[in-house]
């Protein structure tokens, strides 16, 4: 790593930034920021959640102009006439809000823009998939399906298809924003391997990550952003003195204790036998059946690998769309969800935190202030009118205890960078008072600072007798952050984990265990 | 990277043939609707005609529908893109009393006007893509307004119902004797399946889908939109075109329905308002389902007054029902 280090620090830079300033109305996104990757090296950006990474790479992505500052590429100041200008130089780019095209089959969306052709120049569209195919198999590839389009897939295979999209155009450098937020282990595995044989040809590789582990695991090189400008760059640097940097101030042990669960704590929801809608039964096997029962005050987690029913599982319990079969019990008693009204006003309210922000959660062109108190409308008006008072107060309120990074609640949501619209989502709930959460995957994306910060809400949240479902991608998030783990298998639980043999490897084990053994 | 349960890749996955049924639903589904259609018109006929419909019904609903399906394609490429055109009928309007005024009997005239005026079409549509593409207006708003202007320009143009058009250019266009109009349709339908497979087709479909993720892969937004709005133009005029070569006069009002019935058609056709759905084939079919609805209304001697009436009634339950069907197919996938 040092000598690698080493070597890039003389050389000259790939693609370098110097004092870039970007302003979005009045938001100053980038001040005087420069950045450097070298040829070679794998380069993490981190830093808060708006910070200005997203924003850095959107710049170098050819995405928009700076105000002002340079851009250089192996020491030439360029100017990017646009996205496509950037790929013809050689940049590839996997922007954080992925930029898939929805109607379009996985083909389509991966040979986007080199699509084979045919006579007189025509796209050959029977032999996009198979083309598409060959490419994903090159990858190590084979469990997305080219023909299917990219609204039905999973958001993990939308990351994959995305980088796989970028990657084979063999970019000489390559910009990944947040690319591990929505994958799993082993699909950061499987990334990681990828990063390092493109680091092996020479390409630059910048990514971001809010996840420590990861960072350590592959970068050569980490520069620290902190409101908009370099703080520093480093080649070796401890978890705590970097997040120190980040954020300004010094943040303890990552994972808060659990609160106590007594022994007396009523059942607040359970399931009974639910099938998992839409998921492939192995031939000769009964349909899935689910059950489990959640109690007051308990933080569940659900683990397992990724298209095991999870996501299924959480919308279903929503009402969006409901489960297949299966009784729901909240508070003890029988309850219909067929839609989410149902869910969010059952007896005890329960709440989704979804994973898809940007399609499943938030109204993107609207403000801050309407995401957050839309379900509770009715309990802030008076006949029928908003109380804008009692809306502005509540909403100002959410936004300071979880530190929102927003101009004003009257900010459109879709402005604020990722992590800022997930507090947003979370908050949500917690205005609405639910006391049953689904927090599905709830800090992806969400920096180190105000990750912990939700992890002590979750325990808050908890210590007030609210029932919690708990999803993550992150593993050890699920080991430490829960009472008890349910790992999931094709839509059943497949092993049932408490202390003390509740582990990330654990979890991890069992998944794979279970795996295959089918 | 396996899939992590670890089966075997392609078991997993659905049958190309079951992609494209659940891709192409919409398609389906308007061809379904029509042969509907087709049937209880049949069945009607059959009961008052004491026979089967013959060449000369095939030919008039062919010759009708004509304009309409011109029209609905060019509404499908600027839906397509999340847009929306209401001038439709002021560029019918306009082409229509063109034609009609200055058609004359010999071939060369023919030619040069016809080109004449889908240019006239091209240019009203390149208007509206300028302003919804260079002026980021509301298409809803532009094409509201062109529509009235191009509509005055007709009245201009044509005051009175009048003019002609020369038996040979209605002979060529809609002969009245055999559906050989199907033949530009037919033209129609591969050139569309050609602009697929073209960048402009690609990138018409990638606008609607995601115009945000679009700028990022590189698509020209801007220069698309306006091409879309151009072509539809174009469209619309031909559309003109062939309403005058039926009428065989112009009239500056004839074109104004066409605004509504080629949103219909589309509807109908299976064609996405949010963009980025949809094939000018559903279209065309959307097109033939309202005028066989036409047809069915004037056998079953619907009293004309209330002609709209159940016009309404049954393209509500076609769009109800199509709906009900697409839901159901898609649950069970
Ligand atoms: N289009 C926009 N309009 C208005 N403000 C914006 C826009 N894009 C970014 N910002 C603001 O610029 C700042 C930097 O955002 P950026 O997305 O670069 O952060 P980030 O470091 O990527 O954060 P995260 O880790 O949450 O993704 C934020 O305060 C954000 O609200
Ligand atoms: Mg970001």
């Amino acid at each position: 790593m040092s000598e690698r280090a080493a070597a890039a620090a003389t050389g000259v830079a790939a693609v370098a930034a110097r004092t870039l300033n970007k302003t979005f109305g009045g938001v100053q996104a980038l001040r005087a920021a420069s950045f450097a990757a070298h040829a070679g090296e794998v380069h993490a950006l981190v830093g808060e959640n708006g910070a200005g990474k997203s924003t850095l790479i959107k710049i170098l992505g050819g995405r928009f102009p700076p105000d002002s500052g340079t851009i250089l590429l192996d020491g030439e100041p360029v100017r990017f006439s646009g996205p496509a200008d950037a790929t013809r130089r050689g940049i590839g780019t996997v922007f954080q809000e992925l930029t898939l095209l929805p109607w379009l089959t996985v083909a389509e969306n991966l040979l986007f823009g080199r699509e084979p052709r045919g006579a007189g120049g025509l796209i050959r569209r029977a032999s996009l998939a198979t083309d598409a195919e060959a490419v994903l198999a090159r990858l190590g590839i084979s469990h997305i399906d080219p023909r299917a389009q990219v609204a039905e897939i999973s958001l993990s295979e939308r990351q994959i298809v995305e980088i796989a999209r970028v990657v084979t155009k063999k970019p000489r450098i390559l910009f990944l924003d947040e690319p591990t937020s929505s994958l799993v282990e082993r699909e950061v595995a499987w990334l990681f391997e990828r990063i390092r044989e493109l680091r092996a040809l020479g390409t630059a590789i910048v990514f971001t990550s809010h996840r420590w582990n990861e960072i350590t695991s592959i970068a050569d090189r980490i520069t620290i952003y902190r409101n908009g400008s370099e703080v520093g760059t480093f080649t070796e640097i401890e978890e705590g003195e970097a997040i120190t940097l980040m954020t300004g101030r010094r943040v303890d042990a990552l994972y808060p204790k659990l609160p106590l669960l007594s022994a007396g704590a009523k059942d607040m929801l359970a399931l009974t036998e639910a099938t998992i809608p839409g998921l492939a039964t192995p031939i000769g096997q009964p349909a899935s059946d689910l059950s489990f029962h959640l109690r007051a005050g308990e933080i569940l987690g659900i683990g397992g690998l990724a298209g095991q029913g999870h996501r299924e599982l959480f919308l279903g319990l929503f009402g969006a769309p409901p489960l297949a079969r299966g009784k729901i019990a909240v508070g003890g008693k029988p309850l219909r969800i067929h839609r989410p009204s149902h869910a969010i006003n059952a007896g005890l309210g329960i709440a989704l935190v979804p994973e898809d922000r940007k399609t499943e959660g938030l109204l993107l062109p609207l403000s801050v202030r309407y995401n957050l108190t839309l379900p509770i409308l009715r309990r802030i008006s008076r006949v029928g009118v908003i109380r804008a008072p009692t809306e502005g107060r509540m909403s100002r309120e959410i936004i300071t205890a979880l530190g929102v990074r927003t101009p004003s609640a009257a900010q459109r949501v879709g402005a604020l960078s990722g992590g800022n619209q997930q507090k947003v989502l979370v908050g949500r709930w917690l205005l609405a008072e639910s006391r049953i959460l689904l927090l599905y995957d709830v800090t992806r994306g969400v920096d180190v600072a105000t990750r912990h910060e939700i992890y002590d809400l979750i325990m808050r949240l908890a210590g007030e007798e609210r029932a919690i479902l708990l999803y993550s991608s992150d593993t050890e998030e699920l080991a430490h952050l829960c009472h008890r783990v349910l790992v999931l298998r094709d839509g059943r639980v497949a092993a049932e984990l408490v202390p003390p043999v509740l582990t990330a490897e654990a979890i991890v084990s069992a998944s794979m265990r279970q795996a295959r053994a089918a | 990277m396996p899939r992590d349960s670890g089966e075997g890749a392609g078991a997993r996955w659905r049958s190309p043939a079951s992609h494209a049924f659940g891709q192409h639903i919409g398609l389906i589904l308007a061809a379904a609707i029509l042969l509907v259609a087709i049937i209880i018109f049949s069945v009607m006929f059959v009961i008052q005609q004491h026979r089967l419909p013959g060449n000369f019904e095939i030919t008039s609903t062919v010759n009708n529908t004509m304009p309409l399906a011109l029209a609905a394609i060019g509404q499908t490429i600027v839906v397509l893109t999340r847009g929306i055109d209401l001038s439709v009928g002021g560029v019918i309007d306009l082409t229509n009393a063109l034609a009609a005024i200055l058609l004359r009997p010999n071939l060369g005239n023919q030619l040069a006007v016809s080109v004449i005026i889908i240019l006239i079409g091209a240019a009203g549509g390149l208007i509206n893509g300028l302003l919804v593409g260079l002026g980021r207006l509301q298409p809803i708003v532009v094409t509201l307004a062109t529509l009235s202007i191009y509509q005055g320009l007709a009245i201009r143009v044509l005051p009175q119902p009048g003019g002609a058009v020369p038996p040979g250019y209605t002979g060529f266009l809609v002969n009245p004797n055999a559906p050989t109009a199907l033949v530009f349709l037919l033209i129609a339908i591969v050139l569309w399946l050609g602009l697929r497979r073209t960048r402009l087709g690609v990138d018409i479909f990638a606008i609607g889908a995601d115009e945000q993720a679009a700028i990022a892969l590189g698509v020209r937004t801007v220069r698309t939109k306006i091409i879309a709005y151009t072509l539809a133009g174009a469209l619309y005029a031909i559309a003109g075109l062939f309403l005058a070569a039926t009428a065989t006069a112009g009239d500056a009002t004839t074109g104004d329905s066409y605004t509504l019935t080629s949103i219909v058609a589309i509807v109908l056709g299976g064609v996405s308002f949010f963009g980025g759905r949809g094939s000018a084939i559903g279209a065309i079919a959307g097109a033939f389902i309202i005028t066989m609805i036409v047809n069915i209304l004037f056998f079953a001697k619907i009293n004309p007054l209330y002609q709209a009436f159940y016009e309404g009634l049954f393209l509500v339950i076609a769009v109800v029902l199509g709906a009900l069907i697409g839901r159901l197919v898609r649950a069970r996938r």
